[in-house]
């Protein structure tokens, strides 16, 4: 090879590059987020359910809460029906983190996973946690 | 004909996925053995055809010579578009690299009434270029979240910066609007302007059409059919930790996205997208303008018998004087 020095310490380094995340981690497995729903709002519950169910919530949570917030803030409507037909009062702070008040066991275990930091809480109120 | 045949090839592509995992339930198949053969053939592709180019001797050094080449004191040297140093061939080089300077000095000729001949400066395609491939390599960075636990900490900074206007929920990343736009512009380009059109071969329009079929399968997958995103990157977290799982219930456009991406990666090496490492290896660019200032010797240069003046007079010598032909030593 000719100039091979420069050319082999350039393909090494770009191997290093793309390849970081395998020996970063070095094959150990790492742990999931495993969101906790064993609030005492929760527990009171008859049905232990959300919203809407679990698979939906999963996937839809951001978009849903992004419907609430319009349909409240522009159209003035404040009561949520659930696909089962339930009534909820549409807030983020009193019905989502009423059940969910363990936001650090909960949202924020999915949300540290995945890179996620909703700027929400720049303005609305996390709940306290002092008691889980 | 070249455009319809990659279209479909690519609509083909996004079926197979769909079909595999709905119908078949292949998961283990498109999630994780494509993912790790399509891995490995970049990376050995890539290997296997630098080294090859590596191979070809550069006997003479043949940059483009852009600008003042280094002279007497007195006369300036343009030292980046003729550069004599290694420095200097370095910054020519990140211009390059970075910023497509080549491109930016991209014309358009004219034929006009006269007739007369007219060129104009063309910053289209640089500018769309330049677009295109700064926020695939944002988007490539910013992917980092699903392969990186702790995650490394400037993925949520460059999120931040990108989700900058704060609109919608999920929040809409600039980077993606820009991205969709610059290669829907690079494929109207090769279609509309009717030269670029006649040149442009399957080989042009496949990766265009496979990249926007990422861009637009990610993009639907973040803002409007949602996938489950802590799955896919229990999925992600198993590849790059080799141990790989299935989760149940991520979505099927996952597993499309995933395998237009792993096709992209196949196809890389024994492609055109090698222009990736070709860039650092175009002896256009990467060498010094030193021709005359060093000896470049030529690597398939063998022995070659000579026969110099001195030994020439030293044989006629005796010939040359007698025709009266000046020699330079008597005797
Ligand atoms: C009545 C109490 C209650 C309310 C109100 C409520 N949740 Fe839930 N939520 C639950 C329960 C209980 C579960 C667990 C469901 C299950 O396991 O089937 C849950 C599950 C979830 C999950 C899925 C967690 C997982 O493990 O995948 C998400 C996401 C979620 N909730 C978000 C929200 C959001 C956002 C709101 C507000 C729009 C909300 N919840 C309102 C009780 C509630
Ligand atoms: C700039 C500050 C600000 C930010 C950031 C913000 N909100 Fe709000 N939000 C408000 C205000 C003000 C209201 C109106 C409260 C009212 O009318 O009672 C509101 C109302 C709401 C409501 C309905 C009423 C209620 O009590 O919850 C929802 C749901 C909501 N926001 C969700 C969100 C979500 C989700 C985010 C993050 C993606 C978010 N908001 C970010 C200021 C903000
Ligand atoms: C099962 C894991 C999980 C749980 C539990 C969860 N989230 Fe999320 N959330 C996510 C993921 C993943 C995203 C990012 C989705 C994406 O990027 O498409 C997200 C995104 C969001 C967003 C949009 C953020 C943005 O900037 O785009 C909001 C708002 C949000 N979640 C609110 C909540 C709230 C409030 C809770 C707790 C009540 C909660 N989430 C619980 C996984 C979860
Ligand atoms: C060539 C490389 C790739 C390109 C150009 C690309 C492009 C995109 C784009 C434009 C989006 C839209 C959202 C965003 O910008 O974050 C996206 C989302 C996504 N991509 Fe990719 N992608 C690539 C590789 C991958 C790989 C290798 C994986 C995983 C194995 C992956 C998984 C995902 C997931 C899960 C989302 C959804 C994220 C969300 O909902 O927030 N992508 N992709």
């Amino acid at each position: 090879m000719y100039n091979g020095i420069k050319i082999i310490i350039g393909l090494l380094i770009f191997a290093a590059l793309v390849t970081f995340p395998f020996y970063s981690k070095m094959g150990k497995a790492t742990a999931k987020p495993d969101p906790k729903v064993d609030t005492p709002e929760i527990q009171k519950l008859a049905e232990k359910k959300c919203v809407e169910p679990k698979e939906f919530m999963k996937t839809e949570h951001m978009k849903m809460l992004n419907d609430w917030r319009d349909t409240v803030v522009r159209e003035g409507n404040l009561i949520y029906v659930s696909s089962d037909g339930k009534k909820y009062t549409i807030s983020l702070q009193n019905t989502c983190m009423n059940c969910h008040s363990n936001k650090k066991k909960f949202c924020d275990e999915c949300h540290n996973y995945s890179a996620v930091i909703p700027y929400c809480w720049d303005c609305h109120i996390e709940p306290k946690e002092n008691k889980t | 004909m070249g455009l319809l045949l990659s279209f479909f090839v690519v609509i083909v592509l996004v079926l197979l996925a769909f079909g595999g995992v709905e119908a078949a339930n292949l998961q283990y198949l498109f999630g994780i053995i494509i993912p790790y053969a399509a891995f490995v053939t970049f990376i050995v592709g890539i290997f296997y055809r630098v080294v090859k180019w590596g191979r070809s001797p550069v006997p003479f050094r043949i940059p483009t010579t852009a600008g003042q080449e280094k002279s007497l004191p007195w006369i300036k040297q343009n030292k980046i578009d003729n550069p004599s140093s290694a420095l200097g061939v370095i910054v020519r080089m990140a211009f390059e690299v970075l910023l497509f300077r080549s491109l930016f000095r991209n014309t358009k000729t004219e034929l006009r009434e006269g007739p007369s001949l007219a060129y104009g400066s063309a910053k289209w395609l640089w500018l769309a270029g330049l677009a295109f491939h700064w926020t695939f390599f944002i988007i490539v960075l910013r992917h980092l979240r699903l392969f990186t636990e702790p995650i490394l900490f400037f993925v949520p900074l460059i999120e931040s910066l990108d989700a900058f206007f704060q609109m919608g929920v999920p929040l809409l990343y600039i980077t993606d609007v820009v991205f969709l736009m610059a290669v829907t512009y690079l494929f109207f380009r090769r279609v509309l302007i009717p030269q670029v059109r006649y040149i442009s071969l399957a080989a042009d329009y496949f990766p265009l059409f496979l990249i926007l079929g990422i861009g637009v399968s990610g993009v639907l997958m973040r803002y409007f059919f949602k996938v489950d995103v802590v799955g896919a990157k229990e999925l992600t977290m198993g590849l790059v930790t080799f141990n790989p799982v299935v989760p149940e219930g991520i979505g099927v456009i996952f597993y499309i996205h995933l395998f237009l991406v792993s096709t992209l990666l196949i196809y890389f090496p024994f492609s055109k997208l090698m222009h990736m490492a070709g860039v650092f290896l175009s002896p256009t660019r990467n060498l010094a303008n030193n021709n005359r200032e060093r000896m470049h010797i030529n690597p398939w240069n063998y022995p070659v018998k000579v026969h110099t003046y001195e030994e020439y007079e030293e044989e006629f010598r005796h010939f040359m004087k007698d025709a009266g032909i000046p020699v330079e030593k008597e005797e």
